[in-house]
């Protein structure tokens, strides 16, 4: 019996790390430090807006955000702006109303527009749909033990461009040391000091970079904070109801014990 | 309704015996929850209770989820998303959900395996496994098909490769392929039907569950020694048992609280480490994933369906004595359900007269075995379909047919069985002495706990 429990306990604790999902050759993701990480990590509400800035000056063009409503920007664990600072962002948005059958400033109570024409893929979801922490050897330790997903990946693409490109069948492929293939084909985004912070923040590719990833990762995961929280009050609540129980059980369980030894 | 002599419900005021003649409702719920039960069942026997609470909990958050999901190609995704962002607590009820069916399977596995240590599929429980079989394998359906319904990337070919399967069978296969899909292809037929069979099996399983308990409840239940209570008479029967409420649905209370503590951590702080991130890509019929890889708990089967490729003689051979219509796909297929359908058959492939594996030295270790067999298949079923995997998830799977078909039945004939306790209080006195012993030992070793 022994063994066998002991066989079991290992294994058990093994395979609780190990949600295997064979990673697909995936490229070189950076362990980046986010301040969302861990049991009580928390969005940095200036990072979320300077993600913003980042995504609406560059990524914008190309990439929509369309399960995000604009309102949402108003939440007050993610970018905390008042609601005429939200309605002035939502303006510079142009969106098609088929009630009107015409394009019209956007209000809070849209989405994000979606971009399609450049063919690239909605952000929305980008931080949770991306991998990058499955390793090593499927066994998803990385991800348990370095908080390691979406946003490290999102970050280590921006900054991965190493300058090669190559062309095939007409189109461009840069060379990505963390995108999975290494080829991309799309062209480096960021370069640094691309926008101007309005904290004065550094601007280079690294904060940029991050700063839009943390930004991604609010928008893939809005509801973080509150969801963390409530993780807390349960973990905290069913402690404190297994003490009680424990004691209980034991209470229960003594003389029933104490009579089997006596007889 | 037990074979165990115990009290029964007796109608004492007017009210209760007007209600007892015309419906005896409370004397069923009487019966049932005061059981006489082993005193001696250890802590593998808390996962009936925490299977109980995860039906509830799937069924009531499952509840909630369909008033604001939308079952259509178009629109599941997003309204999916509308749960995560705009219903009130909806990302929790839709990650409580997810994860459940997590806490379910690791839940159902340990159930099981729990089971096949202690031989409680032996006669005269035999009934209650095979019910428990059923329930299982619609929980597997269940499961596979509340996994389409968000419509991402692994929905759609995991729904593909799956329904596949049953395409493989010879004949028949096809129309049964068209007939679970609504069409040629997964498409929005696909998500209705499998939306809507997800919501009625979890009733079914309920049904069963019932069954399974009142299975149960007449032959009594199993315990660690596997020597029954005695039941001549009601003073006997008392010293092996007592009663289900309140001894055991405390022990098993608090037992759930911990597991429910360690739940509450991972749907608070990691959601998501269990699935599989491709899912929150929407699905797309013209981009296949680089890898398709079901949920982890069907990973060990999924292990087996894999590793009967064309190149293994067992297949050629069955290919070659049918002339072509068993094929490797077709062999995988079979090897799949054959897999659960020898689990299924234990009671009957198990030659011992010994019922706990306490007592069987030699199985204890074929055990340890199969128990490492199954995680090892767990993570070949993740891997790539490549070498060396290929090889080892072959010898995996036959490990799994040789432990039912060959170890179980061979070891009833060869197997010198250890001395089994004449009764279970005998093993309850011998238990609790042993916990007095060690606790004296403790106690009165003077450098046990130094001054400083």
């Amino acid at each position: 019996m022994k063994f066998v429990k002991t066989v079991f306990i290992v294994l058990s604790a093994w395979f609780v790390g190990s949600f295997s999902f064979a990673a697909g050759g995936g490229g070189y993701v950076k362990d980046f430090d986010f301040s969302f990480e861990g049991p009580f990590g928390a969005y940095d509400q200036t990072q979320l807006q300077r993600g913003l800035k980042v995504y609406t000056e560059v990524c914008s063009s190309c990439h929509g955000l369309k399960y995000v409503p604009l309102r949402t920007l108003a939440d007050k664990d993610g970018l905390g702006y008042s609601e005429d600072q939200v309605r002035a962002y939502a303006e510079y948005y142009e969106i098609f109303d088929p009630e009107l059958d015409d394009y019209r400033a956007a209000v809070p109570a849209d989405h994000f527009p979606a971009v399609v024409d450049a063919g690239a893929p909605d952000l929305s979801l980008m931080a949770k749909a991306r991998a990058g922490f499955h390793g090593p050897y499927g066994t998803g330790i990385s991800q348990l033990v370095n908080g390691m997903g979406g946003p490290e990946y999102i970050a280590s693409l921006l900054t991965g461009y190493t300058g090669e490109e190559k062309e095939e069948y007409g189109s461009v492929f840069y060379e990505n040391t963390a995108y999975p293939g290494k080829w991309i084909a799309m062209a480096p985004p960021l370069y640094g000091e691309d926008v101007d912070y309005d904290d004065g923040h550094a601007n280079d590719i690294y904060s940029e970079a991050q700063d839009v990833a943390a930004f991604l990762m609010w928008a893939a995961e809005p509801k973080m904070m509150a969801r963390k929280h409530s993780g807390f009050v349960g973990v905290l609540f069913l402690v404190l109801l297994s003490v009680l129980l424990y004691l209980t059980n034991k209470r229960l369980w003594a003389p029933i014990k104490k009579e089997s030894i006596s007889s | 309704m037990s074979g165990i002599p115990h009290d029964h419900y007796e109608p004492k005021t007017k009210g209760e015996k007007w209600l007892n003649s015309r419906l005896p409702i409370v004397g069923l719920l009487y019966d049932t929850i005061m059981i006489p039960t082993p005193k001696n069942l250890n802590w593998m026997w808390i996962w009936g209770i925490v299977l109980t609470f995860c039906l509830a909990l799937q069924i009531i958050t499952g509840i909630v989820l369909v008033m604001h999901y939308t079952p259509h190609v178009d629109m599941a995704f997003a309204s999916v998303e509308h749960i995560m962002r705009n219903v009130n607590g909806g990302h929790m009820i839709r990650y409580l959900h997810s994860n459940g069916a997590s806490l379910f399977f690791i839940a159902v596995y340990a159930h099981i395996f729990r089971g096949l240590y202690y031989g409680s599929y032996k006669a005269p429980r035999e009934i209650t496994w095979i019910i428990g079989m059923l329930i299982y394998l619609l929980m597997m359906g269940t499961a596979f098909m509340g996994y389409v319904l968000p419509w991402g990337q692994m929905s759609f070919w995991g729904a593909t490769v799956i329904t596949g399967l049953f395409g493989a069978i010879p004949f028949i296969g096809e129309p049964i392929q068209t007939l679970l899909l609504g069409g040629p292809a997964v498409d929005n037929a696909t998500l209705n039907r499998f939306f809507s069979l997800h919501y009625l099996f979890p009733f079914l399983i309920a049904g069963l569950v019932i069954v399974h308990i009142w299975a149960f409840h007449t032959t009594g239940n199993n315990n660690p020694t596997g020597v029954e209570v005695r039941r001549t008479s009601k003073a006997e029967a008392e010293k092996d048992t007592v009663s289900f409420w309140p001894y055991f649905v405390i022990k098993d209370l608090f037992a759930l609280a911990v597991l429910l503590a360690v739940f509450f951590a991972i749907v608070g702080f990691m959601p998501n480490y269990l699935g599989h991130p491709d899912n929150y890509i929407e699905a797309n019929p013209l981009a296949t994933p680089a890898h398709i890889v079901p949920e982890w708990y069907f990973l060990p089967f999924y292990a087996i369906l894999r590793a009967f490729t064309a190149e293994v003689w067992v297949v050629q051979f069955a290919s070659f004595v049918t002339g072509g219509i068993i094929d490797a796909k077709f062999f995988g297929v079979l090897a799949m359900f054959g897999a659960i359908i020898v689990m299924a058959l234990a009671p009957w492939l198990d030659t011992s007269s010994v019922r706990s594996a306490r007592y069987r030295p030699m199985l204890k270790w074929w055990f340890g075995i199969l128990v490492f067999d199954f995680f090892a298949l767990m993570w070949l079923g993740a891997m790539p379909a490549e070498e060396p995997y290929a090889t080892l998830s072959l010898i995996a799977s036959a490990y799994w047919f040789g432990y039912f078909l060959v170890i179980l039945p061979l070891l009833g004939i060869i197997e010198k069985p250890g001395s089994q306790p004449t009764s279970i209080e005998e093993d309850f006195k011998k238990k609790q002495l042993k916990k007095a012993d060690k606790a004296d030992d403790y106690f009165s070793k003077p450098d046990a706990t130094p001054a400083e």
